[in-house]
């Protein structure tokens, strides 16, 4: 019988991996499209140089970021090239000190620490209004302070270096993540 | 013996060893969660992860790349091609992975410049390794690749086994390049970054350990070549049809378009089929032998590896997988528990067989039984069991209280951290690695007492013959 003939079975394995590569391959190319800086789902860089809020969009029915007037930041307004530069920078901080083996960022990563997706926009921070906010992060992020139990080391992390950090922390809360984190900052959440 | 094979033997030494080292990592970074502040600023919960998840992607690699130089020069009957190389590039990965280690613990962080890239740090999950190294495992792979592929065309020979191998190599390799971009855009980061762990491991993996598994049945019980082929084929089918699409269950969150979740939501849904299919016709060959093999040690530990491939992989992915769950239990110590009874189901329980079976094999020792194995078997498996259990409770609680309840801010996830529930798990947790650690003591204790067996049983038999 055909079915105990094993060749019959690797044309099956052939046809289905190559049906699902291409399919993959298509997927690819839109999502990679859809997901460069600029577009609606992730921000230009220089979306650094605008206030940046997490809401509940009612006509999706989850929470949703949204990009509002001017709010900048270190007191500084960044030419486009000049945020690319920055948040590469910035980018860098992150993967230098391993910020995704205790956090992570959009959930992935390490569980010890809390998610980063939407950190700029935390309510711990939430008496730091406006420009005063970035400040009093990238001086976390030098020196952090013991929140709760569990303490975050001293990476010795530079000034310049918790700048570029900081404003990687804004443009990412910035990213539409289809609702995630749910609830953050939400009234009778924590 | 060839020296394939010799090497091969070395390799799944260096494996062992890499085992124990994770595990002794996996401790340390349990201690954290239940006494925070530990070593803090002198050795970070940070390097504690990092050696212990890439000492598990090491041990692994080593595991699989050790059973295969077994296995081949008995498929082709013949020496492998290039075989001098690899045994330089073996020492040359051991020496890598020690000097890797030893920066990580002792250097662990650098600057924000590419000197770090190169030399201490990549900073992505998994694959950490600075760039120098990262080039070495990907030369070793390569040279890996070579060997299998030449040998096979220098033999003028080839089985279904070997297809299966040669063709799933070559996107394991070329899929290890990921681990060298560095990009600024974070979801672009991911959507790559998810290429190489999820097409490694619930792909190309799954594909390697299938063949590695289908050589142990031929070897260990005698299965049908013909029938072991046509499962496997069967196997690729299923678990590339599911997984390639069922990466999507990792496009959900990043910034990524909505249609990721439907497609990965649905492939994710069919991903245990295969593995199901797995369990049944393990349950069917034991049942079928009452659970008797020449080899017992290496049999159990092969329906361990169906079953917990099952479970871990299987059940617990899709437990969490479907996004309606996922956006609460993404991130959360439902992913550790996950991650954790997938890899020991999937892919250590299979290595640990091939153990059992090539020293078995390499000693001359034809039946192979005792009780040294069945404590570690116990002790391994009651330990995986009991850590992923409690990490389950832990990822639960996480789940409603930090993130649904909660709203995932630092102060939800720094009350979580104070919750009974949380705490409680975290101390079982640590119970049950403790557990687990003396199941792997035992497990180098019996392995190494093979040969001791074997000379021990060759004197009950001169005995009985003097006697006869």
């Amino acid at each position: 019988m055909y079915t105990q003939d094993p060749y019959f079975w690797r044309a099956g394995a052939i046809a289905t991996v190559i049906f699902m590569c291409v399919v993959l391959a298509a997927l690819t190319i839109d999502t990679l499209r859809q997901i460069t800086p600029g577009g609606a789902r992730v921000p230009a860089y220089d979306v650094i140089n605008s206030a940046v809020t997490y809401q509940y969009d009612a006509s999706r029915g989850e929470y949703a970021p949204k990009i509002g007037g001017e709010e900048l930041i270190f007191g500084h307004k960044y030419s486009a090239d000049e945020a690319t530069a920055l948040l590469a920078r910035g980018k860098l901080v992150i993967q230098s000190r391993a910020c995704i083996d205790c956090h992570t960022f959009f959930g992935n990563g390490a569980y010890y620490a809390p998610d980063l997706t939407r950190a700029w926009m935390d309510p711990v921070w939430a008496r730091y209004a406006g420009p005063k906010r970035a400040d009093r992060l990238a001086k976390f992020l030098m020196n952090p302070l013991r929140l709760g139990s569990r303490p975050m080391p001293n990476l010795h992390i530079q000034r310049d270096e918790a700048e570029a950090a900081v404003a990687y922390l804004k443009w990412m809360s910035a990213v539409d993540s289809n609702g995630f984190p749910d609830r953050f900052g939400a009234p009778g959440a924590q | 013996m060839y020296r394939a094979q010799r090497l091969g033997l070395k390799y799944l030494t260096a494996s062992t060893v890499m085992f124990g080292a994770m595990i002794v990592f996996g401790l340390l970074a349990s201690i954290y969660y239940v006494r925070p502040g530990f070593m803090l600023n002198t050795f970070n919960f940070s390097t504690a992860k990092i050696v212990h998840i890439d000492g598990l992607v090491i041990w692994l690699l080593m595991g699989f790349i050790g059973a295969i130089y077994w296995f081949l020069p008995q498929e082709l009957d013949r020496e492998v091609e290039g075989i001098g190389l690899a045994e330089v590039l073996f020492w040359v990965f051991c020496a890598a992975v020690a000097v890797v280690v030893v920066v990580f613990i002792f250097v662990q962080y650098g600057a924000a410049n590419e000197w770090s890239m190169w030399f201490i740090n990549q900073g992505r999950k998994y694959v950490e390794a600075p760039r120098w190294a990262a080039m070495g495992i990907a030369a070793v792979a390569g040279v890996f690749a070579y060997n299998v592929i030449a040998t096979t065309v220098v033999a003028r020979k080839s089985t279904g086994i070997l297809t299966v191998l040669i063709a799933d190599l070559v996107p394991l390799v070329l899929l290890y390049f990921d681990a060298f971009p560095e990009m600024t855009n974070m979801s672009q980061d991911l959507f790559w970054w998810w290429w190489l762990v999820h097409l490694w491991v619930e792909a190309t993996w799954e594909v390697l350990i299938g063949c590695i598994m289908a050589w142990t049945l031929i070897h260990l019980v005698g299965a049908s070549r013909r029938v072991v082929e046509s499962w496997l084929y069967v196997e690729v089918a299923l678990v590339l049809g599911t997984g390639i699409l069922g990466l999507g269950h990792h496009y959900f969150w990043i910034g990524t378009p909505r249609y990721w979740f439907a497609i990965g939501g649905f492939f994710s849904a069919l991903e245990p089929l295969p593995l199901l299919g797995m369990v049944v016709h393990a349950v069917y060959d034991a049942g079928e032998r009452h659970l008797q093999a020449a080899n017992r040690p290496a049999f159990y530990w092969t329906l361990a590896e169906a079953f917990g491939n099952f479970i871990g992989a299987g059940v617990w992915g899709f437990m969490m997988t479907l996004p309606q769950i996922n956006l609460y239990s993404h991130g959360t110590q439902w992913t550790a528990s996950h991650g954790h009874l997938a890899f020991w189901g999937a892919y250590g329980c299979g290595v640990i067989a091939v153990l059992y079976l090539a020293i078995a094999q390499a000693r001359g020792c034809e039946r192979l039984d005792g009780t040294a194995w069945k404590w570690s078997f116990a002790l391994l498996n009651t330990g995986m069991v009991g850590m992923s259990g409690a990490l389950l409770v832990a990822g639960i609680d996480q789940a409603f209280f930090e993130r649904a309840i909660g709203g995932s801010t630092w102060n939800a996830y720094l009350s979580m951290e104070g919750r009974p529930w949380f705490n409680e798990s975290m101390w079982a947790r640590l119970a049950f690695g403790l557990i687990f650690a003396c199941g792997f003591a035992v497990l180098v204790y019996d392995l190494i007492a093979i040969p001791k067996r074997r000379e021990a049983g060759a004197r009950e038999e001169a005995t009985a013959a003097a006697g006869s």
